[in-house]
């Protein structure tokens, strides 16, 4: 520990540097906004990343309460169907690229330079890039709203021909996913090498927090099918403008081959957004269960078994656009095999629990409502796999609800316990443990009260994306806008807290206040200096939290 | 691979607070919003393309400069070259799905769509029924006639001049490794005119292309497939001799050294990557 804190000393660290030449960042460090636009530090950026998400999630969100404002009642009140399927559209595409993966990307910035023993990232100034890409897009999105004919409104899938008649609301939505394709790309490429190159002594592959290994695993994802999506919206933009004929039947293209290079970026994208909420819910469990994470080994290879199956399910999206018998069920069965290595993460979850010595602080709540509500859309996702069932319920609220079941009480519940998790170190100070508690009884409540009706609305036959609706489908609805505005509304709840946190919350956190986590981060003060791991750590202080983690 | 080697600087590069990124933010910026608004026909789209451009060009000389600055002090220790050494690698592996997007369209197209829509079947009959399936002249009712590019004329030369650049590039390669900068220079500048030949032999071929053969982008799957493919690579070649050059004038002004190259060896792969992407290019697009 003394040796640890000593390397830690910011203060020392700085004349140390100096003997190094101009180059020490400690001495540029900036101040006001060009801290912030210039930043090199993976902290800086990693706040950054993760105010961007949650701008764009409560964006988003609004967005998600202007549709289910409108579906509380049969009939129009609020918005012109056009205007409504911009809002479908446009909420998935902010939600998916614009809060879930900056904020995924955010914590491996904040966190794996921690947890590895890193002094930064690998790319310091790329990394600087990788952000500052996203609110350009962001604002070619907003800026996509208010051109002739509107934002694009054929679904976050962009499926021609519908993306193929749009106005210029669909070029810019085009190059916005350019754009994010890039900073994702960079990004990823940035978490690759980090967590292959920068590891502290003694700490090999098979002995990583199991973050690390989830974050690795989806940036290499993320490099593989960023780029196939650039690929398709371009060739978009070429049929849009250039005259070619990819997606048009008139010159021998043909519309399902947008389907097939999309949704092979599309499934993967699935896992990139769960696979780094099984890592953070990976280091929680074991944390508050004062117990190693049961399997670890088996946790890893079940993390490259998802990946790797990932790339050969993409077609389960596309069951009713008509496909060979013989393709059908091969993409069946190998979407149902996805349930095995899953499966085994969730056994593993609970086998950690076991007869552990648990106490339930919110990061906990949200791990183990994690695993509740994921299984459920684990499950959901598995009767979607049966093709034949598939073909009653593609593009009803039955898929709606399954894939907001795996993100957002999947996706964004394991955000939430990053955050409760981490905030002591990147405060300094506690969180208010009763707010905490509050905020995760609220949004798992409301969360159900919104999505789990959408089950049955699917089962009887109600499509998606639509503004209106048959009157028998109207008690289900009217709940679950009930329950979208009171879930949204318990996130102010959540910003609060986090901003009360900031400010001293209720009281000075310890380096570690958590009795069961042992991982590298713990090791330095709360709050983090500006500066960790400038010289790797000592091999005991790595040594000594591995073992605890019988690694 | 660190741990398992032992590789630790004892201070590793983190540089300083760079303006770059968001230098370089502001004119991708501009160029996207630029290129929706030209190809909607509004009059601010060239300007803002332009100061883009002008941005983007900038900002590469800005980085890239700090960047040489840093590696000719002596920043940049061995666990740094071995991050650039992994980046670099990652990078062309992006590459590598960027171009199978648009394979794997044009193995779509040829083995499902165009049989598909040939067959006898209710789409034929549906959508016309006088087409007949056959590539590369696969015609819609809407395409007009073209003639599909011959392999065995340029496309022929300008795969042997992109092999022959291959081959230049690693003899350069072995000069600097060898520390005879006379054969590196003359290494690396034949390169580069292989490379310039390849790119104006393709300017003629699409010229031909596109003024005598009526083989433009609107030519159906073959027309789209053929200039996605070849005018992608053609790009990547360029970004890639612009590489290459900016080598040349480094190792002209004295850069590099034997054991100090990472910046050549990128340029390097990534030449090669280019050479293997135009053998499958040649293979799927101008022969099969």
């Amino acid at each position: 520990m003394t040796a640890a804190t000593e390397t830690l000393n910011p203060i020392q660290g700085g004349h140390a540097d100096e003997a190094h030449g101009h180059d020490d960042h400690g001495h540029h460090a900036s101040t006001g906004w060009r801290r912030w636009v210039y930043a090199t530090n993976h902290k800086d950026i990693g706040t950054l990343y993760l105010w961007f998400a949650f701008t764009m999630f409560i964006v988003g969100g609004l967005m998600a309460l202007g549709i289910r404002a409108e579906l509380f009642t049969p009939g129009l009140q609020f918005w012109q169907p056009e205007f409504f399927n911009q809002l479908t559209t446009l909420h998935g595409i902010i939600m998916v690229f614009g809060a879930i993966m900056p904020a995924f990307t955010g914590l491996a910035n904040w966190m794996l330079p921690l947890m590895l023993g890193a002094p930064d990232m690998a790319f310091a100034r790329m990394n600087n890039w990788s952000f500052w890409l996203l609110p350009p897009s962001a604002l070619l999105l907003v800026i996509s709203l208010f051109v002739p004919g509107g934002a694009a409104a054929g679904g976050w899938t962009l499926y021609p021909p519908l993306s193929l008649q749009f106005g210029m609301g669909m070029d810019l939505a085009i190059f916005s996913v350019h754009l994010l394709g890039l900073s994702s790309i960079m990004g990823s490429i940035n978490i690759v090498v980090t967590v292959l190159n920068m590891r502290a002594p003694g700490m090999t592959l098979m002995r990583m927090p199991m973050f690390a290994w989830t974050s690795l695993v989806t940036a290499y994802l993320l490099i593989a099918v960023a780029p196939v999506l650039a690929g398709a919206v371009t060739m978009l933009l070429t049929d849009r403008h250039f005259g070619t004929h990819f997606f048009k039947a008139v010159g021998g293209g043909d519309p399902v081959l947008f389907q097939h290079i999309f949704w092979f970026f599309g499934h993967p994208e699935v896992y990139i957004m769960a696979l780094p909420a099984f890592g953070i819910v990976s280091q929680i469990i074991p944390a508050f269960a004062r117990k190693p994470l049961f399997g670890y080994h088996s946790m890893v290879y079940a993390t490259a078994s998802i990946a790797i199956l990932s790339f050969m399910v993409w077609a389960h999206h596309m069951f009713s656009v008509g496909m060979p018998a013989t393709a059908q069920l091969f993409f069946m069965f190998m979407t149902m095999l996805i349930a095995v290595p899953t499966g085994v993460k969730v056994f593993n979850w609970i086998a950690t629990m076991w007869q552990g010595s648990m106490s339930f602080e919110t990061p906990m709540l949200f791990a183990v409502g994690f695993v509740c509500l994921f299984t459920v859309g684990g499950f959901s996702g598995l009767v979607l796999s049966i093709a034949p069932v598939d073909t009653q319920m593609h593009d009803t609220y039955y898929v709606v609800a399954h894939f907001h079941y795996v993100l957002v009480a999947g996706a964004l519940f394991s955000l939430f316990g990053a955050v409760y998790y981490w905030l002591p170190k990147w405060t300094g100070y506690m969180y208010s443990e009763r707010m905490g508690k509050f905020h995760f009884w609220w949004s798992m409540i409301w969360f159900n009260v919104t999505f789990f009706p959408m089950h049955f609305l699917g089962l009887a036959g109600m499509p998606r994306r639509i503004p209106d609706y048959p009157l028998q489908f109207t008690d289900f609805n009217t709940l679950a806008s009930v329950g979208a505005f009171c879930f949204g509304l318990g996130q102010l709840i959540f910003l609060y807290n986090v901003i009360h946190t900031i400010r001293g919350g209720v009281g000075k956190a310890p380096a570690n206040p958590w009795e069961g986590s042992h991982t590298l981060e713990w090791e330095v003060p709360s709050p983090a200096p500006h500066h960790t791991w400038e010289t790797p750590p000592a091999r005991e202080v790595v040594e000594k939290g591995l073992k605890e983690q019988l690694l | 691979m660190n741990v398992e080697n032992g590789v630790h600087d004892p201070h590793y590069f983190v540089p300083a607070p760079s303006r770059w990124p968001i230098v370089g933010s502001s004119g991708l910026f501009c160029l996207a919003l630029g290129a929706a608004f030209a190809m909607n026909s509004v009059s601010a789209g060239k300007w803002l393309l332009l100061a883009g451009a002008a941005i983007i060009i900038w900002m590469l000389f800005g980085w890239f400069g700090d960047v040489i600055r840093e590696s000719t002090h002596g920043q940049y220790g061995k666990q740094v070259d071995y991050s650039f050494r992994w980046g670099m690698s990652w990078f062309i592996f992006s590459e590598v799905m960027f171009f199978g997007a648009f394979f794997g369209a044009l193995f779509y197209m040829r083995v499902i769509t165009v049989p598909e829509l040939g067959f006898d079947s209710t789409t034929h009959d549906l959508l016309w029924s006088g087409f007949k399936e056959a590539w590369p002249v696969a015609t819609g009712p809407k395409v007009d006639a073209y003639h599909a590019m011959a392999p065995w004329g340029l496309p022929a030369i300008n795969t042997a001049l992109l092999l022959t650049s291959g081959v230049t590039l690693t003899w350069a390669h072995w000069g600097l490794v060898e520390n005879q900068r006379g054969h590196l220079k003359i290494g690396l500048a034949l390169t580069l005119l292989l490379g310039a030949t390849f790119l104006g032999l393709q300017a003629y071929e699409y010229h031909h292309a596109w003024t005598e053969m009526q083989l433009t982008l609107a030519s159906g799957a073959y027309g789209a497939t053929f200039y996605m493919l070849t005018g992608f690579h053609g790009m990547h070649v360029l970004v890639g001799a612009i590489m290459l050059a900016t080598m040349l004038g480094r190792v002209l002004r004295g850069h590099f050294d034997k054991e100090h190259h990472f910046a050549f060896e990128a340029a390097a792969w990534y030449w090669h990557f280019v050479d293997v992407v135009w053998l499958i290019l040649f293979v799927f697009v101008y022969c099969i």
